[in-house]
């Protein structure tokens, strides 16, 4: 069988093949063959998605946030006993576990459970519009910084470096020192203080992949066909940066939970009649050797939240990292 | 090489006069006055509060007020705290104990760290790989204050393994408890980035040229995988100093130690401005110089760093 009668007998084969080529049934060409063409095209988070529903990583952390999420909108479904400082009975102050109160009761007798129940919302409050604050101004401010370049990449990058070397605690206790603030402490008012020194870390990674991304083909061709460079920069450049954003703010949200209740266990976070965590955990040290339980729970609370947050953000970096997911 | 310094240095200026200016600002340019802050509830007794106005030169112009205190740092006169005292006297007094317990934990969570990581790295997929990546996103996952106090309970007061508060002369051994509770959550950062890297390199083709010169496995290990895989965990370390040293102010709180972050919490709650903005300067200027010996260490380590750009 020589080579012309491989080709279909068509004359405008060449004449003379001097290489060796294989039959068609040597090639088995698989992998061609079982990309199903009439389906859609693959994205990277149709991938994901298809990655990370099997990893067990992804749906503990999944279901252990649904659930604290949970906890926090509804916390009257868990728990119908009054956890304030109020309804609570000094009798019971350090008692052990009850019926109707699983997990014993604070040095002031409040019910530990409850309060671990309640405290839930300032908790995942903070750490939520912490992060959507962080994402929106640290998201500007790098997309901007990294997609225009020159002076103003200059500027905002500098400004970038200026608040991140003031860390989070650190700039966050100066802050809250203030009188003006110290006068309203508040969720709110320790939610823009996070932001403010928060944001320096997304508006980095966000600089990051929009330079990555910003000279890619995709780009250069909308530019080419006349899409203004700022429509550019929403419709093409910050979709396809935004896999590392939605990584770092997954983690950070487990940061920022844990900066409140640091703060708020320092005294300068949320005033103590405010429910939360840290509060709890701050009045439970007093009485840590002789009653540490009313200090365990909210602080195993607080840990799995966070931990829950960074399982999750760990899951999403591997799904949405093909390169880490091969090795 | 020298350039490269040289352009690394000059960055770092903008940033250091940024941050303190930023942290001056804050404290005594935002509405609310400090000074009468300090009466507390006490009526404000005007003469001693021009008095402090002018010892700290709050009644000048906010940029000369600046000024002044730039010149003050860099001349280390620092002014009194509320007790009298210098405060550069005071910073003398706390920085070495901070120091002491930041370099602890360096040392902790670079050898464990380091070791942990390695061995997680070479047997990826294993049952002691996977026990270690999951030990270790629990570790990051619990807040320091709440380990601090964990292991403070059930080490200190329980075993009596360690002493669960530290001496006035917070010496080494006092210090142990509390620079493990500091660098646990660096340690699993460590321990994750050197996993990463191992197994980055142990595919590279100058390991398997090695393994296939006939070197041993321990000189392979030893010489061409953990040396290259130390790079970016190097970096870390460096960038964590000054970290550590600003993130103390939980773990000394909990264990008492007299240093830093226990000084600037007690000047934070009693509103002593002018001693917040000192030690805040000094760490701000500890972190920048760290990533700057960060940026020259990554140089010379990796020459490539240099020739970009």
């Amino acid at each position: 069988m020589t080579p012309e009668n491989n080709l279909t007998g068509q004359d405008t084969a060449p004449r003379h093949i001097e290489h060796f080529v294989a039959d068609l049934e040597e090639t088995p060409l698989q992998a061609t063959d079982k990309v199903k063409e009439d389906s859609a095209p693959s994205s990277l988070w149709g991938e994901a998605w298809k990655n990370l529903r099997k990893q067990p990583l992804f749906i503990i952390s999944a279901i252990m946030i649904l659930a604290v999420v949970v906890v926090s909108l509804f916390p009257g479904l868990f728990s119908q006993i009054d956890p304030t400082s109020e309804a609570c009975q000094l009798s019971n102050s350090d008692g052990g576990p009850a019926s109707g109160h699983p997990l014993g009761f604070t040095q002031q007798g409040c019910d530990v459970y409850a309060r671990v129940i309640f405290g839930t919302r300032s908790s995942v409050t903070v750490g939520l519009f912490t992060t959507i604050g962080v994402v929106l101004f640290g998201g500007i401010i790098g997309a901007l910084a990294g997609y225009y370049g020159g002076w103003a990449d200059a500027v905002l990058a500098r400004l970038t470096d200026i608040f991140f070397a003031l860390p989070l605690i650190l700039g966050a206790i100066v802050m809250m020192q203030l009188p003006v603030f110290r006068a309203n402490r508040t969720v709110w008012t320790l939610v823009l203080i996070l932001i403010v020194f928060g944001w320096p870390q997304i508006a980095r990674i966000t600089r990051g992949a929009v330079i990555e991304v910003r000279n890619a083909d995709f780009v250069v061709a909308a530019r080419s066909l006349g899409v203004s460079k700022f429509r550019s920069l929403l419709r093409h450049v910050l979709p396809n940066s935004l896999a590392p954003i939605i990584v770092v703010a997954t983690i950070s949200l487990g940061t920022f939970i844990v900066a409140e209740s640091t703060l708020s266990f320092l005294g300068i976070g949320l005033p103590p009649s405010v429910m939360s965590w840290g509060n709890d955990i701050q009045a439970a040290q007093a009485s840590l050797r002789s009653n540490p339980m009313p200090l365990l729970y909210p602080a195993i609370a607080l840990s799995i939240t966070v931990l829950s947050f960074i399982m999750l953000g760990d899951a999403l970096r591997d799904a949405l990292d093909p390169k880490a997911r091969k090795r | 090489m020298a350039t490269y310094i040289l352009k690394r240095f000059l960055q770092l200026i903008p940033v250091f006069l940024g941050a303190t200016l930023l942290v001056y600002f804050l404290v005594f340019s935002l509405p609310g006055d400090p000074i009468a802050a300090l009466f507390g509830d006490k009526p404000v007794n005007e003469a001693v509060a021009a008095k402090l106005r002018a010892q700290y030169n709050l009644d000048q112009p906010f940029i000369v007020q600046y000024l002044l205190y730039l010149k003050s740092i860099f001349t280390f006169d620092l002014g009194q705290d509320f007790s009298g005292r210098p405060i550069a006297a005071v910073l003398g007094e706390v920085f070495p104990v901070t120091a002491r317990l930041a370099v602890m934990a360096l040392i902790f969570e670079a050898v464990f760290g380091i070791a942990f990581g390695l061995v997680a790295g070479l047997r990826k997929g294993k049952l002691f790989d996977g026990t270690v990546l999951i030990a270790s996103l629990i570790v990051i996952g619990i807040p320091i204050f709440v380990l601090g106090f964990i292991l403070q309970f059930f080490i200190g007061v329980q075993l009596g393994w360690a002493k669960p508060t530290v001496s006035a002369a917070a010496t080494v051994q006092d210090l142990i408890l509390p620079a493990i509770v500091l660098g646990l959550a660096s340690f699993a950062y460590v321990l994750r980035l050197t996993r990463t890297s191992v197994i980055e390199n142990m595919n590279a083709d100058y390991v398997r040229t090695a393994t296939a010169k006939g070197l041993s496995r321990f000189r392979v290990i030893n010489v061409h995988i953990l040396r290259n895989s130390l790079i970016p965990v190097v970096t870390f370390l460096g960038a964590d100093l000054g970290t550590l040293m600003g993130g103390a102010i939980v773990t000394e709180g909990i264990f008492n130690v007299p240093g830093v972050g226990n000084r600037l919490y007690r000047a934070v709650l009693s509103g002593e401005g002018p001693t917040v903005v000192s030690i805040v300067t000094v760490l701000v200027l500890i972190y920048c110089l760290s990533n700057l010996l960060v940026d020259l260490l990554y140089a010379w380590l990796d020459p490539r760093i240099r020739y970009d750009s």
